[in-house]
């Protein structure tokens, strides 16, 4: 040890030569008065403001939430009875009605986005963790990104173009195609992510038993992942609930109840911008009363994902 | 004797409940290298991190007992004045990634806010980088980023960066972990050649490293000092029997 | 065929399903959009008018007002969700406070557009109504003004959750060197985070801006749907994204040809946005990540 290091120090004598000592008083002498107080304590209290101006900004942001909220909530409440939740709207004129149609029909596109976009999304996910080095994998991650940034107003155009235009009008179905584009890539991203958790040893304990490969994706790494997909899942319904620009020339709106898919559809967001952009004063505490049912739906949602991440979260 | 540049009194540290330094007693003095030794989770980090009270970065410490820096109250200053101070090298080089070498060196006075002329910097940067015995390696790479540095190169950038701050103590973190054996040695070596200017106090778990570049050796264990003494004597003939125990490889 | 063929097709062709379903996305827009490149040309983007009854149609009103929109949203925005960012990834790292200004900001994020846009007419517009009087420019409420306002709102979880990220990406190492000099706590955001954050932030900044392009409802409701160039900013108006939901469902032949031409640059600004955004961000962490190692 003791020569080991001796000969290090000749090897790296040259080719840095210690510079020669330098005498404590060649030292630069600093005249700046930094250690002064007052410059001391001009910094704590530029620190002090610093921080106490991020607290402020922090907190005010919370502002319009605490507004939005109160807001809905009073004048969300006030409409909100029985008759809102079960019954139909009513022309103006008529006092009374409900929003019936509208909570049916959004139940109805979740339901639909739902079927086309998940055994797409998680098969999807799938490949991107299984083969997620390739470069067919690149363009497809590279493709999810662009598609969740799309404008979805953009989507609802597209729609338009591939389902309204050819079957001749609005319809529940076209909603819910163009929702289940919007879900797509929050699916195939919380999939991927899952998937890419789970250690390997698993995968191999059960290719070890002779399982088949396929068998093990689909009978033991996807059980085990089902949380983390699941959770993804209900984000996605949670981001596409409250849409509407996407359904403005899709599902489009529908005042009366409608179970064919064929026909057009009436949702809560729909529902609510109609009534906000109608004149009537009474349609608007109407917007309210179901802007507090969207809210509590979407922010249910959100909280069920999390709840199950958290409650769920398989341990390795 | 003259007053010691740092004196340690009675002095305890807490992680929590967790009492990580027990009444610890040191006095060092000028122009020395005390070597802090012991087995990983002694403590020995902790001690010097109280020095420049790093730690109160960390929520849940808490301290008791005195601490001077040539008869100061370390308490008692302002934790951006003391570590002023006092400088300190880390165990991973960390050089600024996002500055020149240049302003690597010069970065305390520009934390600090202190406007300096443009000569008063160029001096500064060569001093120091003289006395880490950098210059000749980097003196027409100033204005580059120090990132295609080798480990051992970064970690003299880093050592000019404290330097350049005049500081009355040099607190080295395991200066060398994370570095190969040639590296190791040119740090080393360097840490002899600067103790003619400054008071170091290196942090050490390597017995060999110890005994080759410190006047004093510090042994703590599980948050004791257990010895403390000039180091050719506590490495001859150790009082404590888990020094000699630990010198000899039985634990740790 | 064996079984493993059949599942090894099966996702391979989900995944490809995507990349097929945004050529298909770009090829359509372009083919619809067709009749009105043609017609307009480039000049499409320099027009002032927007007119149906003579099919005259220009889209600068419309760039102006996302522009604008965005640009106002954007600037507002950034010391809020600098702030957050900060909050959360540098003073506050964990502890209740914390805790409750994250989910409220996940909560701020979950609120759908529409009902913002609600919000926005009941209680922002008879605001700014009263500004616009004590201002005095004609007291529209809706327009370029009050859509930023809303748009502020509606980024500012976006921008701070990802300047969050950043944030608590920067080597607690350096910061430690940082404190080891002598500098305050501000001085080592000033002087280490934000420098070393920077790109990461600019990322999320520009994928804020992307989403607040892109955002339709809450804007169509408050902006006051107005096809002339805004003379100001408390100016009715529209934006690429509003005028296309204003308009698009009534709209046949050149009208709505040129609308999808509207759409399919509101697609490839907000394709371009995003990737570069994305592109940055994992750059920025991949860098990290070999930091720790």
């Amino acid at each position: 040890m003791e020569t080991s290091y001796l000969l290090h120090a000749e090897a790296g004598g040259g080719v840095s030569s210690p510079s020669p000592v330098i005498d404590s008083s060649d030292k630069v002498e600093i005249k700046k008065d930094f250690n002064s107080k007052n410059h001391v304590k001009a910094r704590i209290i530029k620190d002090i403001f610093f921080k106490s101006t991020v607290i402020l900004f922090a907190f005010l942001s919370l502002l319009p939430l605490i507004f939005i909220l109160y807001y809905i909530t009073k004048n969300g409440i006030a409409v909100i009875n029985w008759e809102f939740l079960t019954q139909l709207p009513r022309p103006i004129g008529e006092t009374g009605g409900g929003i019936f149609n509208a909570i049916m029909g959004t139940l109805m596109l979740i339901v639909l986005s739902s079927i086309f976009s998940i055994p797409f999304g998680i098969s999807a996910g799938i490949y991107l963790s299984e083969k997620g080095e390739g470069k067919i994998a690149h363009i497809v991650r590279l493709c999810v990104v662009v598609l969740q940034g799309t404008p979805s107003i953009v989507i609802g155009i597209i729609v338009y173009i591939w389902v309204v235009a050819p079957f001749g009008g609005f319809s529940a179905l076209s909603g819910g195609i163009a929702l289940s584009i919007m879900m797509l890539p929050v699916i195939i991203k919380t999939t991927e992510e899952t998937l890419k958790l789970m250690p390997y040893s698993l995968k191999e304990a059960s290719l070890a038993l002779g399982v088949p490969y396929y068998k093990t994706i689909l009978k033991v790494i996807l059980p085990t992942g089902l949380s983390g997909i699941l959770t993804g899942i209900l984000l996605s319904v949670a981001r596409i609930t409250g849409e509407t620009a996407p359904l403005l020339f899709t599902a489009f709106g529908n005042q009366f109840m409608n179970y064919n898919i064929l026909k057009p559809i009436d949702s809560l967001p729909y529902r609510i911008f109609y009534y906000a952009m109608s004149p009537y004063p009474e349609w608007h505490t109407f917007a309210w009363g179901a802007s507090f049912i969207l809210v509590v739906v979407v922010l249910g949602f959100n909280l069920i994902a999390r709840g199950i991440s958290i409650k769920w979260k398989v341990q390795f | 004797m003259e007053s010691p540049v740092l004196k340690v009194d009675g002095f305890s540290a807490y992680f929590g409940d967790n009492q990580v330094l027990k009444d610890i007693n040191l006095s060092i003095s000028n122009n020395l290298v005390t070597a802090l030794m012991g087995p990983s989770g002694c403590g020995k980090t902790t001690l010097i991190r109280c020095v420049n009270r790093m730690h109160e970065l960390i929520p849940g410490t808490k301290v008791s007992g005195k601490m001077y820096l040539r008869g100061d109250d370390i308490y008692e200053l302002e934790p951006i004045l003391l570590r002023r101070k006092i400088g300190m090298v880390f165990q991973k080089p960390n050089p600024f990634p996002m500055m020149s070498i240049y302003d690597n060196v010069i970065a305390g006075y520009k934390l600090n806010g202190i406007r300096l002329g443009k000569d008063e910097m160029d001096r500064i940067v060569e001093q120091s980088l003289k006395e880490s015995a950098l210059w000749n390696e980097v003196k027409d790479a100033l204005h580059r980023k120090g990132t295609f540095l080798s480990g051992g190169q970064q970690q003299r950038l880093c050592i000019a960066r404290a330097l350049a701050m005049n500081p009355e103590i040099l607190l080295l973190d395991e200066p060398t972990s994370a570095l190969d054996p040639k590296s190791t040695a040119h740090i080393e070596e360097l840490i002899v050649e600067l103790k003619k200017n400054v008071t170091m106090l290196l942090v050490t778990h390597n017995i060999a490293q110890a005994a080759r570049v410190s006047d004093f050796t510090a042994f703590i264990y599980l948050g004791d000092l257990v010895e403390f003494g000039p180091t050719e004597k506590m490495f001859t003939v150790p009082r404590d029997k888990r020094t000699e125990e630990y010198l000899t490889g039985k634990f740790g | 065929m064996k079984s493993e063929t059949i599942f090894n097709r099966t996702i391979y062709l989900s995944a490809l399903t995507v990349v097929v379903l945004l050529i298909a996305i770009f090829l359509t827009l372009l083919l619809a959009s067709m009749p009105s490149i043609k017609t307009f040309g480039a000049g499409f983007f320099i027009g002032k008018t927007w007119d149906t009854a003579s099919q005259k149609f220009g889209a600068l009103p419309f760039l102006a007002g996302t522009l604008l929109t965005s640009f106002i949203a954007l600037f507002i925005s950034i010391p809020f969700s600098i702030s957050i960012s900060l909050f959360l990834g540098e003073y506050f790292k964990g502890g209740p406070v914390s805790a409750f200004l994250r989910s409220s900001i996940e909560v701020l994020a979950g609120i759908p557009s529409v009902i913002y846009g609600l919000w926005g007419l009941f209680l922002l517009m008879p605001m700014m109504r009263f500004i616009e009087v004590k201002v005095g420019v004609p007291p529209h409420g809706v327009g370029i003004m009050t859509s930023s306002l809303i748009l502020t709102i509606m980024i500012i979880p976006f921008s701070a959750s990802i300047g969050r990220e950043v944030i608590t990406l920067v080597p607690s190492d350096l910061k430690e060197a940082a404190y080891s000099l002598g500098a305050t706590r501000f001085e080592v955001i000033k002087n280490i985070i934000i420098p070393y954050a920077r790109s990461g932030m600019i990322a999320g900044i520009l994928l804020a801006l992307g989403r607040a392009i892109g955002e339709t409802m809450a804007v169509t409701m408050l902006i006051g749907n107005s096809n002339f160039l805004p003379t100001s900013i408390f100016s009715p108006a529209n934006t690429m994204a509003s005028v296309i939901a204003n308009e698009f469902a009534e709209a046949t032949g050149v009208t709505a040809s040129s609308l999808i031409y509207i759409g399919i640059v509101l697609f490839l600004v907000t394709m371009l946005v995003n990737i570069v955004g994305t592109y940055i961000i994992k750059k920025v962490s991949l860098e990290a990540s070999k930091e720790v190692t």
